[in-house]
């Protein structure tokens, strides 16, 4: 699409007439968004202004002139030229409209009062407005199978189709998953998959929120409510890093339904159904709703009141001090938090605890400073027409599925070259102009053969390498996407081969790649060792962080602490007093599980605060139960920095509290205070003490910026971001829904800017210089034996973890097993058949599983998905070393 | 179901081998599958899918909006009686109602045997032999009932097999299927405008006249 005519892409506008009246529009802008944008809504269903234009449904016919007279054309089609005349309400475009209207009712079973969409329905909205009012057919309607699943989550009734072709160019165009598509003909025309081809999409939900009538429904949401009764709130989906802005609908305080909000920088109105479904377990029965306590070792956990559960607490947490000191104490987790509830644990921790033995992260991800330290780029950066992104990541399609539709758009629409440097092939695979087998421990190499002026390093292609030259070769701009592809190597990989491109291509700029929740947020807040709220080192940022908190500097700690590794490590060798789990299961998610088993197992008191049972807090001595999403406000932030609001709904289950309502219980327990008594209030302090953060809370209150914040705000009047505007109120997918319910106001109630206060209340201290990069680390993959294979460790959309597995619809859809996936040369080697049982051993463990070929997987190499319910990667992992290798043997 | 056989995946090949995408070689191969089984199985669908590269779904989107594939199966010997204006004026009905007795089938519905499928047909353009029929897609004209009898008395004995071959065998097939190398125009690349080699082997020719 990019090397279409030029003139598209020239800035020019022309003067249009629409209904009389003369209007401004860009030169190639349709007739239809030309006239929305001037407040001329004209009916459409097949229109969409995220999809490229069919004209298959008619109904948006208006009367033009181009100066041949007027005449009827479907203005989804017709783009807006100088002198064109417009008429949307002459009697010629009203009898179109009729009649269109009278045809797509001739098949239309009308069962509104039992159809899931009737209230919210464009069909019924725009008949009411538009249509003829009564219809002359009285011949028998088509009848079908009422609704069929075509998957796991969406059902499909053919009778109410009006084969507007929307979902079928969604998963074709959008999410490159056609496994919907029209069949048969004329009267007979249907949207169907092929026999037993489920539309197995991650984004097939998107298909029930774009289908403009009741055709598409979901599961989880069919017969649940009438949409009059349905309460909004305006939120940000937490399920990964990406920040999908979404609609939280809720009635007699439950979740009920997530759509997406059409956020120009992030999530352009879709969402993927993980993220969609997974609203769930929101409402689920096992949520923790009261404290448990377990009063002796071996007994079980039993409810008990908070004032008691607290004070056990804190009081373990002082016995841990008096011990110890403060390097007893370890805090993992954090992710799941909002940015407040971040920042009142990091505070609890750092200021009032004295600890800096903290870490959101699960030795999963890329070490803090490293990711505070990296020159950013937003989404909207890296897909730019033009540019060549590389990317060394998880699987995007796996972890951040709707980047992943961002980067598709990009490289199908717009031209962006993508390079991927991947161990094995991946979801993004098929879309990269140059897809680079790396083998594990081995990026940095690569990454400085690319881009400096070696030959194709060994294990790597030379074709696809020099196609990779040649693309690069052409000196657009140079982003990355940067992660920790694998699990089984250590994250020195990836940043080692970040500082190779910073070296190489100075300008470039990165999208770290962590997929949970609002880790990025957490880190932010100082969730992370040696780093203090507002991206600062605990260096750098001590006498500020301390005059904020009104704490003598000594107070806060004098030494950077232990990440996740470092802390299990203490623990298990009994080093560690207290652990807390701040909604963390380091059993499932740990990569290296014996060494997560031997720590729970080796601390004194195990705290842990979360929404549900696990299995690492069911080890706990306390467990407090957490409110959770879409009980508080707060903010949460994306994996550009990107700061939104997140939306209150419902209220906690049972007496479950605020996290930073916690954190502000314990630090009174424990003889502190964090000073904070509001969401508000809290925000405001951020705004003030975190430096990367001021201004923040003023930005934000500030309506043009709906779509966020990205941190740290750009001084001088934010511009307002871009708004897609689409006035249908039936459809959730347009800002004009969430108009009715805007993000409650945050921040600063009392008015006051926070720029004034920082002045004054920080007097003369001035804000601290933000992170830096850290020197590289140095990388040396240990030479793989002759007979081994060299693991690789990734996840899927659709793990055993417990949000996933507490929300029904979606449950089912993780894999019950994963097996060993190895190139079929190296099975035939080994004389193994897909399928057999193997045995593999790895320096950590010895373990029988089945093995499967898989042409994907470079020869040499060994690929298994993380399974959290027990499964073989967390057997087989060693926490720390560079790279995994692992024998494949039959079994004797 | 069957995929599709050895022999066909070379012809396939061969025939994938004349687009520059493959997705245009679906119909030919649509056609393939149909002569090899009679009709197109789900699975050939899922055989073709993964020859040009789409989903299932898609191809089943193209087949199913051609009426001449057949997605249930038929028999050998495919009968459409026509019931357009002419043929419906000179007796199209008591003729369909005469083979639907005769057969001991309901229009769409294929004999005990298996030998015969009978189908209705729109105007088939021999207005003037109505009331006509079609097996396997060649005309019988004037058709009386007794010439109807006589008709699949002959096609269930194989006297016509030289005349009518079974269901879904192309008429042409050496030419439609295989075109031979100095006939084949060769694919051109999609984006670029090349004058069709036809073009200018008709210019050669009509030089080589002149
Ligand atoms: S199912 Fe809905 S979105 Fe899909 S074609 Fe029918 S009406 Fe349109
Ligand atoms: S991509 Fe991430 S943020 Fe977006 S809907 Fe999915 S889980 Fe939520
Ligand atoms: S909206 Fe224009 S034809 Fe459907
Ligand atoms: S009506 Fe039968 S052939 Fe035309």
């Amino acid at each position: 699409m990019t090397d279409t005519a030029p003139a598209r892409d020239e800035v020019s506008t022309v003067t249009v007439t629409v209904n009389g009246t003369a209007i401004e529009a860009a030169k190639g802008e349709l007739v239809i968004d030309a006239a929305e944008r001037n407040g001329v809504y004209i009916p459409r269903f097949c229109y969409h202004h995220r999809m490229k234009p069919v004209g298959m449904c008619r109904m948006c016919l208006v009367e033009i002139d181009t100066g041949r007279g007027p005449a009827l054309q479907p203005s989804c089609m017709i783009e807006c030229t100088d002198g064109m005349s417009v008429e949307t309400e002459s009697p010629v475009s009203k009898k179109a409209q009729d009649g269109v209207l009278e045809f797509l009712l001739v098949n239309h079973p009308l069962d509104c009062p039992v159809c899931d969409k009737g209230g919210e329905c464009p069909l019924q909205d725009q008949t009411m407005s538009y249509g003829p009012g009564e219809s002359r057919f009285i011949e028998e309607k088509r009848h079908l199978e009422k609704p069929i699943p075509i998957s796991q989550t969406v059902f499909l009734d053919r009778e109410r189709c009006i084969l507007c072709d929307r979902c079928t160019r969604f998963a074709k165009d959008v999410a490159g998953d056609p496994f919907i598509h029209f069949q048969d003909r004329g009267n007979d025309s249907q949207v169907n998959t092929f026999p037993d081809h489920p539309f197995a999409s991650y984004f097939s939900g998107n298909t029930v929120q774009i289908c403009p009538v009741g055709a598409l429904t979901a599961k989880p949401f069919r017969f649940k409510a009438r949409p009059w009764d349905l309460d909004q709130v305006e939120s940000t989906c937490t399920s990964c890093s990406v920040g999908c802005r979404v609609v939280i609908d809720s009635s007699r305080d439950e979740v009920l339904r997530y759509s997406g909000v059409d956020s120009d920088p992030v999530n352009w109105s879709w969402l993927c159904d993980k993220g969609r479904f997974d609203f769930e377990y929101v409402n689920d029965d096992g949520r923790l709703t009261e404290p448990l306590l377990r009063t002796d070792a071996g007994q079980d956990l039993a409810p008990a009141k908070w004032s008691y559960a607290l004070k056990t607490a804190a009081t373990a947490i002082k016995g841990g001090l008096d011990r110890s000191g403060p390097a007893g104490v370890g805090i993992i987790g954090g992710a799941r938090l909002a940015n407040e509830d971040a920042y009142a644990w990091a505070k609890l921790a750092k200021g009032v605890i004295g600890t800096d033995n903290v870490d959101a992260q699960l030795d999963d991800g890329l070490p803090a400073a490293f990711v505070l330290g990296l020159p950013r780029a937003t989404i909207d950066e890296v897909c730019a027409p033009g540019g060549t992104v590389v990317v060394y990541a998880p699987d995007i399609k796996e972890e951040l599925p709707v980047l992943f539709l961002r980067l598709r758009h990009a490289a199908v629409e717009d031209g962006v070259k993508i390079i991927e440097l991947a161990a094995t092939d991946t979801g993004l695979t098929p879309l990269a102009d140059s897809s680079l087998r790396v083998r594990p421990g081995e990026a940095a190499d690569v990454v400085a053969a690319l881009f400096g002026s070696g030959t194709a390093p060994e294990g790597v292609d030379p074709t696809a390498f020099f196609h990779a030259r040649t693309l690069l070769a052409g000196g657009a701009r140079v982003t990355a996407v940067i992660g920790r592809p694998s699990l089984a190597e250590s994250a020195d990989v990836a940043v080692a081969a970040a500082h190779r491109l910073l070296e190489l291509v100075p300008s470039v700029t990165f999208l770290p790649a962590l997929r949970r929740a609002n880790v990025f947020g957490a880190l932010d807040m100082g969730l992370a060792p040696g780093i203090l709220p507002g991206r600062v080192t605990l260096d750098e940022g001590r006498a500020h962080v301390a005059s904020g908190w009104s704490l003598a500097t000594k107070e806060l700690p004098t030494e950077t602490g232990l990440d996740t590794r470092g802390i299990l490590e203490a623990a298990a060798n009994g080093k560690l007093d207290t652990l807390v789990l701040l909604g963390a299961d380091p059993l499932a998610d740990f990569p290296d599980r014996d060494l997560a088993e031997r720590a729970l197992t080796g601390v004194r008191t195990l705290i842990a605060v979360d929404l549900f049972l696990n299995e690492s807090n069911r080890k706990a001595d306390i467990v407090l139960p957490a409110a959770g999403y879409a009980t508080t406000e707060g903010t949460t932030t994306n994996l550009e920095g990107r700061v939104t609001t997140l939306g209150q709904k419902i209220t906690a289950p049972g007496t479950a509290r605020a996290d930073w309502i916690i954190a502000a219980d314990l630090a009174g327990h424990l003889g502190g205070d964090l000073g904070v008594e509001s969401v508000a209030q809290l925000q405001d302090e951020i705004s003030r003490v975190a430096p990367s953060h001021a201004g923040l809370a003023a930005a934000l209150a500030d309506p043009a910026n709906r779509d966020g914040v990205v941190v740290p705000v750009p001084a001088g009047p934010p511009q307002p971001p871009e708004h897609a505007v689409e006035g249908n109120p039936a459809d959730p997918s347009h800002r004009g829904a969430a108009e009715g319910a805007p993000a409650e106001p945050v921040l600063l109630a009392d008015g006051e800017v926070p720029g004034e206060r920082l002045e004054h209340e920080l007097g003369p201290d001035p804000a601290p210089a933000t992170v830096t990069l850290p020197a590289p680390p140095s990388v040396a993959a240990p030479v793989r034996d002759a007979y081994a294979h060299r693991l690789v460790v990734t996840r899927k959309l659709y793990d055993h973890g417990t949000l996933v597995q507490h929300s029904p619809a979606i449950a089912a859809l993780a894999a019950p097993s994963s097996p060993l996936r190895l190139n079929p040369a190296d099975l035939d080697r080994l004389g193994i058949a897909s399928g057999d049982r193997v045995r593999v051993t790895s320096e950590r463990g010895s373990l029988a599983i089945d093995v499967v070929a898989d042409s994907g997987v470079p020869k040499n190499v060994a690929a298994l998905v993380l399974d959290q319910a027990g499964g073989a990667a967390g057997q087989l992992l060693t926490a720390g070393s560079l790279v995994t290798d692992i024998r494949v043997e039959t079994q004797s | 179901m069957p995929r599709l056989n050895p022999d066909n995946i070379e012809l396939a090949k061969e025939i994938l081998g004349r687009y520059p995408r493959p997705k245009s070689a679906l119909i030919p191969l649509l056609h393939l599958a149909q002569e090899q089984d009679g009709w197109v199985t789900d699975d050939a669908m899922e055989h073709l899918a993964e020859l040009v590269g789409c989903t299932p779904a898609e191809v089943l989107g193209t087949c199913s909006f051609y009426e001449m594939f057949k997605r249930e199966p038929v028999g050998p010997y495919l009968v459409n009686i026509c019931h357009g204006i002419s043929c419906h004026l000179l007796g199209a009905d008591e003729l369909l109602e005469h083979a639907e007795q005769s057969l001991g089938v309901k229009t769409g519905g294929t004999t005990a045997d298996g030998k015969i499928t009978l189908e209705e047909a729109e105007c088939q353009a021999a207005c003037t032999e109505a009331p006509c029929l079609q097996v396997n897609y060649r005309y019988r004209y004037k058709v009386a009932n007794e010439a109807f009898d006589q008709l699949i008395t002959d096609l269930r004995a194989g006297k016509l097999d030289d005349e009518i071959p079974p269901h879904g065998t192309l008429a042409r097939r050496a030419t439609r299927q295989h075109i031979p190398a100095d006939r084949a125009a060769g694919p051109a690349a999609v984006d670029v405008n090349v004058e069709p080699v036809w073009l200018s082997r008709n210019a050669d020719a009509s030089e080589a006249k002149g």
